[in-house]
């Protein structure tokens, strides 16, 4: 329940969440709290409902929310169209970050940036200034010039997806970062620069979902908590152990331990 | 279809539905030829032109061929039936005297008229460095930069007065490109024809400036045949810009125009057309039939002729924009984008004759359809037995919007001689409601993203055309097209 004297101060409030893709439930009564300056994983094996949790957050069409609520910053998440949801500072790391061909890379970028400055009332940012941050945060992501004139995930690798992710995150600056399995298909070089990159974004204001299959992002980006999503609900949360312990003894121990 | 899809889906056909911004009408006293067509009507037309005899026998022979074909309908076009003989086949603007002078003496009115279509006349035209031959209906009502274009021996006018000043460059190279016998309206617009641009680039000659001309189609029921011709002569260049509009009207008009091209030894002609006629309104009443005969001769060795469009307009869009390869080693280009939303049709395409050794072409066509628009590319590649070593590219792609419209791809191609070789690549796709969320994920709006994707689809195209024209041709991409997701 709202409370004015009690103001919710949480970054994001997740309650008893159903969300269904094509008819078939996939979310079943999930809830989660994320305060600011958070980093929490979300673990689980396939099709428990990692990736439908990022998607239904960002406002991916075609996921039905049934029941339950989402608050992002004190606000009602689930009735803004996704790009407000941009605007109000939440970000998805794709996990399949699509191609759009001819549209340039930076363009794209810059377009968001725009999009969002003006939401907050901020003036457009020039092409000078524009280019020198994105250059910043290119070298952070050991991302090579040529990068800037190419389309939007054109023919890139894997890798230069994922890092192509990090790196617009990186300029967009969010409130709350949801990483939809930004680790997988990666090698252990690449995992450490996306690490670096994610790394360098912590701040006492800003939180961040990771979701993935393996502990090994972990190494990297130390959580705060570990959460176990099984079935569409969270049946598991601790520290960075958690995650450890998964790692031995599998998702049936505490499937089984759920059941 | 969830909530937000459907509220996306509602968003997006409001975008879809947004109306025709040039739906504008001049109010001036024109002097119009009561409707019909027979001899005396071109006859009357010839005279009220000045025209000489040969170009009065010209007209006369085109209209008794006319007399004896009939309308095509092959095309992948549903046209409501044309009365020919209901049209009113030359529209003036009446003038005091003779005519204008100088753009002071043309009637505000007009230049009023060329302000809201955003023609650079006045200062605008100096500074954008572009000379403009603005066709009102059927007569030039002002040229610009003639001085400077002289100086450099380049001849750009008004058809009509091209026949009056240099009869014999017409008398040589009218209808040797489209004969007047070519087809129907081909043959129509070689009867009663009314006025149109004329350029003639000298030997070895750069043209100064970009050239253009804004087409507008003011008068009620006048149908409007312009005829264009332009030789560049051995080793010059020109670029040559053509931008079209039209009034709102419930009626559909007609618009067949003839533009002949011919490129000598070494020349090469750059010709950039935006084409933004009214399209009709969302149920598919009133708009334009733009029935346009357009090809180009590259008669000389090396010679190269360009043509790049952007179809954005128009009820029903029928033309083919060709090039005939004939000298040794010349170079046919045909870079298109075509759009269709409401209930628009275009069937549109070029033809690559290669006649000569070691021509090449590349024809780029983009399509795009939303609404009940029907969008089909018909190109033909043909290597005769003498196009030795010939090479032809032909990329064609489809996009769609939304689940009502369609694409079609006609692609006819001809070899008769074994070392030609004709390659040729389709796609068809949809906006992807992928490509679509993820620019929303980054805050960018539904309106921006669409026109991101549809550009960046185009761009292929865009960037053949000069950018002025570019910027232009992508704005009215945002007006005719933003939004729609299949």
């Amino acid at each position: 329940m709202e409370n004015m004297k009690n103001p919710d101060t949480a970054l994001l409030r997740i309650e008893n969440l159903h969300a269904k893709v094509a008819g078939k439930e996939i979310l079943n009564g999930l809830s989660l709290t994320v305060e600011r300056g958070e980093v929490h994983a979300i673990m689980g094996p396939n099709g428990s409902g990692k990736s439908t949790l990022a998607s239904v957050l960002a406002g991916r069409p075609g996921y039905e929310v049934t029941q339950g609520r989402v608050s992002f910053e004190g606000r009602d998440l689930l009735s803004l169209p996704p790009e407000e949801r941009a605007r109000a500072g939440l970000f998805l790391g794709f996990q399949y970050p699509v191609e759009i061909p001819g549209v340039n890379n930076v363009y794209l970028l810059k377009a968001a940036l725009n999009a969002q400055r003006k939401t907050r009332g901020l003036p457009e940012v020039d092409a000078f200034e524009f280019l020198t941050l994105v250059r910043e945060k290119m070298k952070l992501m050991r991302m090579e010039d040529s990068f800037l004139s190419r389309g939007v995930n054109e023919g890139f690798s894997g890798g230069e997806k994922k890092r192509n992710e990090i790196l617009q995150m990186l300029v967009l600056e969010p409130q709350l970062a949801i990483l939809d399995e930004t680790d997988s298909g990666l090698d252990i070089d690449a995992l450490k620069i996306v690490a670096a990159g994610v790394n360098s974004l912590r701040s006492p204001e800003r939180a961040c979902v990771l979701v993935t299959h393996y502990q090994r992002l972990l190494d990297y980006i130390v959580p705060d908590q570990v959460h176990v999503l099984i079935r569409g609900r969270i049946v598991k949360s601790g520290d960075k152990s958690l995650a450890l312990e998964l790692e031995r003894r599998g998702y049936d121990w505490v499937a089984g331990a759920a059941a | 279809m969830s909530e937000e899809t459907r509220q996306t889906q509602a968003e997006l056909e409001s975008l879809l539905a947004r109306g025709y911004q040039h739906g504008f009408v001049t109010e001036i006293e024109s002097d119009t030829v009561p409707p019909g067509l027979d001899e005396d009507v071109v006859r009357l037309i010839s005279r009220k032109k000045g025209e000489p005899a040969f170009l009065t026998e010209w007209r006369l022979k085109a209209l008794r061929h006319f007399f004896t074909m009939a309308e095509p309908h092959w095309a992948h076009l549903k046209i409501a039936p044309i009365d020919y003989q209901s049209i009113s086949y030359y529209s003036a603007p009446k003038t005091k005297k003779d005519g204008p002078k100088s753009l002071e003496e043309v009637d505000p009115k007009l230049l009023a008229t060329y302000e809201k279509l955003g023609v650079p006349l006045h200062e605008r035209a100096r500074l954008a460095g572009v000379a403009v031959d603005a066709v009102f209906d059927s007569v030039s009502v002002a040229t610009t930069f003639k001085e400077k274009l002289a100086a450099a021996g380049v001849v750009f006018c008004p058809f009509s007065e091209a026949v009056r000043s240099h009869p014999e460059l017409i008398e040589q190279y009218l209808g040797s490109v489209v004969p007047y016998t070519d087809n129907y309206f081909a043959t129509l617009n070689s009867a009663v024809f009314s006025d149109g641009s004329f350029v003639y680039i000298p030997k070895g000659v750069r043209c100064p400036m970009e050239l253009s001309t804004y087409f507008r189609i003011n008068a009620l029921n006048t149908g409007q045949f312009e005829r264009t011709l332009i030789i560049a002569d051995a080793g010059s260049y020109v670029s040559y810009l053509e931008g079209c509009s039209a009034p709102q009207r419930d009626e559909n008009q007609l618009h067949a125009a003839v533009v002949e091209l011919v490129a000598l030894d070494d020349a090469y002609i750059k010709y950039s057309t935006v084409q933004n006629w009214y399209p009709g309104d969302a149920d598919g009443k009133g708009g334009i039939y733009n029935f346009v005969t357009k090809r180009g001769e590259c008669r000389g060795r090396n010679s190269r002729i360009s043509w790049t469009q952007v179809e954005t307009g128009s009820a029903i869009t029928w033309k083919y924009p060709s090039c005939v390869l004939k000298g040794d080693g010349s170079i046919g280009e045909f870079y298109s984008v075509a759009t269709v939303n409401n209930h628009q049709q275009a069937d549109t395409g070029t033809k690559m004759i290669h006649v000569g050794r070691d021509t090449r072409s590349t024809i780029v066509s983009k399509g795009i359809s939303a609404g009940h628009g029907q969008n089909t590319y018909r190109g033909l590649v043909r290597m005769l037995p003498s196009a030795q070593a010939a090479r032809n590219f032909t990329q064609c792609d489809s996009l769609l919007m939304g689940g009502k419209c369609g694409a079609h791809t006609f692609p006819y191609v001809e070899v008769k001689n074994e070392t030609a070789t004709v390659e040729h690549e389709a796609s068809t796709s949809k906006i992807s409601e992928d490509q679509l969320f993820y620019c929303l994920a980054r805050g960018i709006g539904a309106e921006d993203a669409v026109n991101m994707i549809v550009s960046g689809f185009c761009k292929s195209v865009f960037k053949e055309l000069p950018m002025e024209f570019a910027v232009e041709a992508q704005n009215l991409l945002a007006v005719s097209l933003e939004g729609a997701v299949g």
